[in-house]
């Protein structure tokens, strides 16, 4: 979708009065059908993600398997030195299965440490970012939105979207500012 | 301060509301301050031209770490005799210190990860500068062990690679678990620091006014825009984060005292060291919080978010870990005595009555277990003077009892015939306080450029924040109304 003049759109986007506010547009944005758009807000709202319909972060199941890795891991980098490339005989003790216990906290910390790596880079990932530039970026409005401003973005991707319905559904749920993004 | 829209800049009133109605909930932020007022007040501290004092203070910090980092060229350039270990005290202070600074960085973790799990919102206030002081402590911390092996480009030999005759370290060793937990906890704790600054270094940049401020936050902030989409994986992502470090930081301070544990040196080899530890470093990792915090507090006026009521919640923390230590001194005692073992039964004797005895009655005994005992009384909590006084023994205190561990075990063993003292040497001296120079300009360079407090999570927990609060226009009219806040 471009404008008269030539730009090509991004979105359409409206200010919110407050984090309340903004959820109970969430809301009626979700009742609507719309599929691409989001909201921004200065700390995570509560509640928000099943007012935009979004279920739970699967985050959690790359964290899982990166935990599984850190303790393979550990579990190789220990037991391969230890009992089959140079086995050690300190203290007098055995080389076998009585001995695990002692390997149990480099398991541990590689295991956290691992897991830690991968919620990290998985947020990364999943959120797509680092993005230095963003559309959004482009409204002068916008910069409020770390600070204390309430934001909702419809995409002009969406099927649904079409500026008039769009406009009205912002400004029907309360949101002010009402603006058209441009891409650049 | 424009933003300060719903009252004025005054902050007066503190604790009026605990003492009128014991039962009423005080407000985490006080004086009703909305979202931009945090905004301005947090990132003033860091957008203004640095004051004064801040360069007075670095400039002493700053001399004070140069002259620590020459004692460390020294040593490593002459040799670690020029310290004054010796036989039969070969770990003295450079062991102390690590543990002591090591210590100091869990409260950073209690504070960002365990208070966060058990939703104790208070936290929000001070997790970011607890947590900037722990990766502080850990660099101190990570110095000692480094430099005490005498041959530092040696150092390596502590990575799990075999050496030149193809033998692998011992995995069993509490040494080489000590070298993962460390380097775990430290990077856990960046990691967490660093996506807990990630919404609030792109309120900087979206407040920058030069140009070269903008690029360096833009560039840090990774291009955050607050989307919501965003913060789903974010708030897993930060969950998934405390739960990591919530055992991680209880195994780093049990691994730190298997180090001691597993050995058979008298007062060393016990079982109570790692619960006991761990509660030692938190204590005296809030005593250090405290110490930062309370002149921070003063300076960039910031008593409407860290609330006297703060103030209190950790003095009550130091209080119950304090009073676990206590325990824990005492148990040593009655093991001691109740194990009928003639050697441990003399450590102990001598801990109290031997060479060292005044580290111990005034360390141990006055610094850290009396000391915190005011704290029963919540008139001692909220006396800024009587914390700071309290905090200041836990800081001392918490040195002696590892000096005392440490020295105090090695001194004077099985042998009579090999008994000897410990007399530190000025580069002893001059590297630990020449960490602390480190410490304090590390910090002093973190509240000048990055926010002190985490404002993304401070305005979550202001009630305009939750979307099931009274609209905006009903808000504005209770709040000019001066009377009860709707929830």
């Amino acid at each position: 979708m471009r404008t008269p003049s030539g730009n090509k759109v991004y979105g359409m986007g409206a200010e919110f009065p407050s984090a309340s506010a903004l959820y109970e547009a969430a809301k009626r944005v979700r009742d609507a059908g719309f599929k691409r758009w989001d909201v921004h807000s200065p700390f995570p709202i509560h509640g928000m993600d099943a007012a935009m319909g979004l279920g739970k972060s699967w985050l959690s199941t790359f964290v899982l398997i990166g935990g599984i890795t850190g303790l393979l891991t550990a579990v190789t980098l220990e037991f391969g030195p230890s009992w089959i490339i140079y086995p050690l005989v300190v203290h007098g003790k055995p080389v076998d299965w009585r001995t695990v216990p002692a390997f149990f906290p480099i398991m541990f910390e590689l295991t956290v440490l691992f897991s830690a790596f991968t919620a990290f880079f998985s947020l990364l990932i999943m959120n797509g970012l680092p993005r230095w530039y963003h559309p959004v970026f482009n409204w002068h409005r916008f910069s409020r939105a770390t600070n204390d401003g309430f934001f909702l973005i419809i995409e002009a991707r969406d099927p649904r979207f079409t500026e008039l319905e769009a406009r009205e559904l912002l400004e029907q749920s309360g949101g002010s500012h009402v603006t058209i993004i441009h891409e650049d | 301060m424009d933003g300060a829209t719903t009252a004025p800049d005054v902050i007066e009133g503190e604790e009026s509301a605990s003492v009128e109605r014991p039962l009423a909930r005080v407000p985490l932020v006080l004086n009703r301050r909305n979202f931009s007022w945090i905004t301005e007040r947090i990132s003033g501290a860091v957008e203004g031209v640095a004051p004064r004092w801040w360069w007075v203070a670095f400039a002493i910090t700053s001399m004070v770490a140069m002259f620590g980092l020459f004692c460390l060229g020294y040593q490593i350039s002459t040799g670690v005799g020029v310290w004054g270990l010796n036989h039969p005290v070969g770990w003295a202070w450079d062991i102390t210190n690590f543990v002591f600074w090591i210590g100091i960085g869990h409260a950073g973790t209690l504070i960002s990860a365990i208070l966060y799990l058990l939703r104790q919102k208070w936290r929000t206030s001070i997790n970011r500068s607890a947590e900037a002081m722990t990766l502080f402590a850990v660099i101190c911390a990570a110095i000692f062990p480094g430099v005490h092996v005498g041959r530092v480009w040696m150092a390596w030999f502590l990575a799990p690679l075999p050496n030149n005759y193809g033998i692998w370290p011992n995995f069993r060793s509490p040494l080489l678990w000590d070298v993962f937990a460390v380097s775990t906890y430290f990077s856990v704790s960046v990691l967490f620091w660093y996506t807990g600054l990630i919404p609030d270094l792109a309120t900087l940049r979206d407040r920058a006014t030069t140009k070269i401020k903008k690029l360096l936050y833009g560039i840090f902030a990774l291009g955050w825009r607050g989307s919501n989409r965003n913060w789903r994986h974010y708030e897993m992502a930060y969950l998934l984060l405390a739960g990591l470090s919530t055992p991680l930081v209880l195994s780093v301070h049990s691994v730190v005292s298997f180090d001691f544990a597993t050995s058979i040196v008298p007062t060393w080899h016990t079982t109570i060291f790692p619960p006991y530890f761990v509660a030692g470093a938190i204590f005296g990792g809030f005593a250090m919080v405290l110490t930062l915090l309370v002149p921070a507090r003063a300076i960039y006026k910031l008593q409407d978010i860290i609330t006297i009521q703060h103030i209190d919640k950790m003095a009550k923390v130091i209080l119950l870990t304090g009073s676990f230590v206590s325990y824990a001194y005492a148990m040593e005692f009655f093991v001691a005595w109740y194990s009928g073992n003639q050697y441990e039964k003399f450590a102990f004797f001598n801990r109290i009555f031997g060479p060292y005895w005044w580290y111990w009655w005034v360390g141990m005994l006055f610094c850290n277990a009396l000391s915190p005992q005011l704290f029963w009384f919540r008139r001692f909590r909220q006396n800024i003077y009587v914390v700071y006084f309290v905090c200041m023994c836990v800081n001392a205190g918490m040195w002696f009892e590892r000096f005392i561990i440490i020295v105090g075990g090695l001194h004077r063993d099985f042998l009579p015939s090999s008994w000897g003292l410990f007399i530190p040497t000025w580069v002893d001296i001059w590297t630990f306080v020449g960490t602390f120079g480190i410490f304090l300009s590390l910090f002093l360079i973190f509240i000048r450029y990055l926010p002190m407090i985490a404002m993304s999570e401070v305005k979550i927990v202001l009630p305009e924040a939750n979307p099931h609060h009274a609209s905006p226009e009903e808000h504005h009219l209770v709040a000019a109304g001066g009377g009860e806040r709707t929830q």
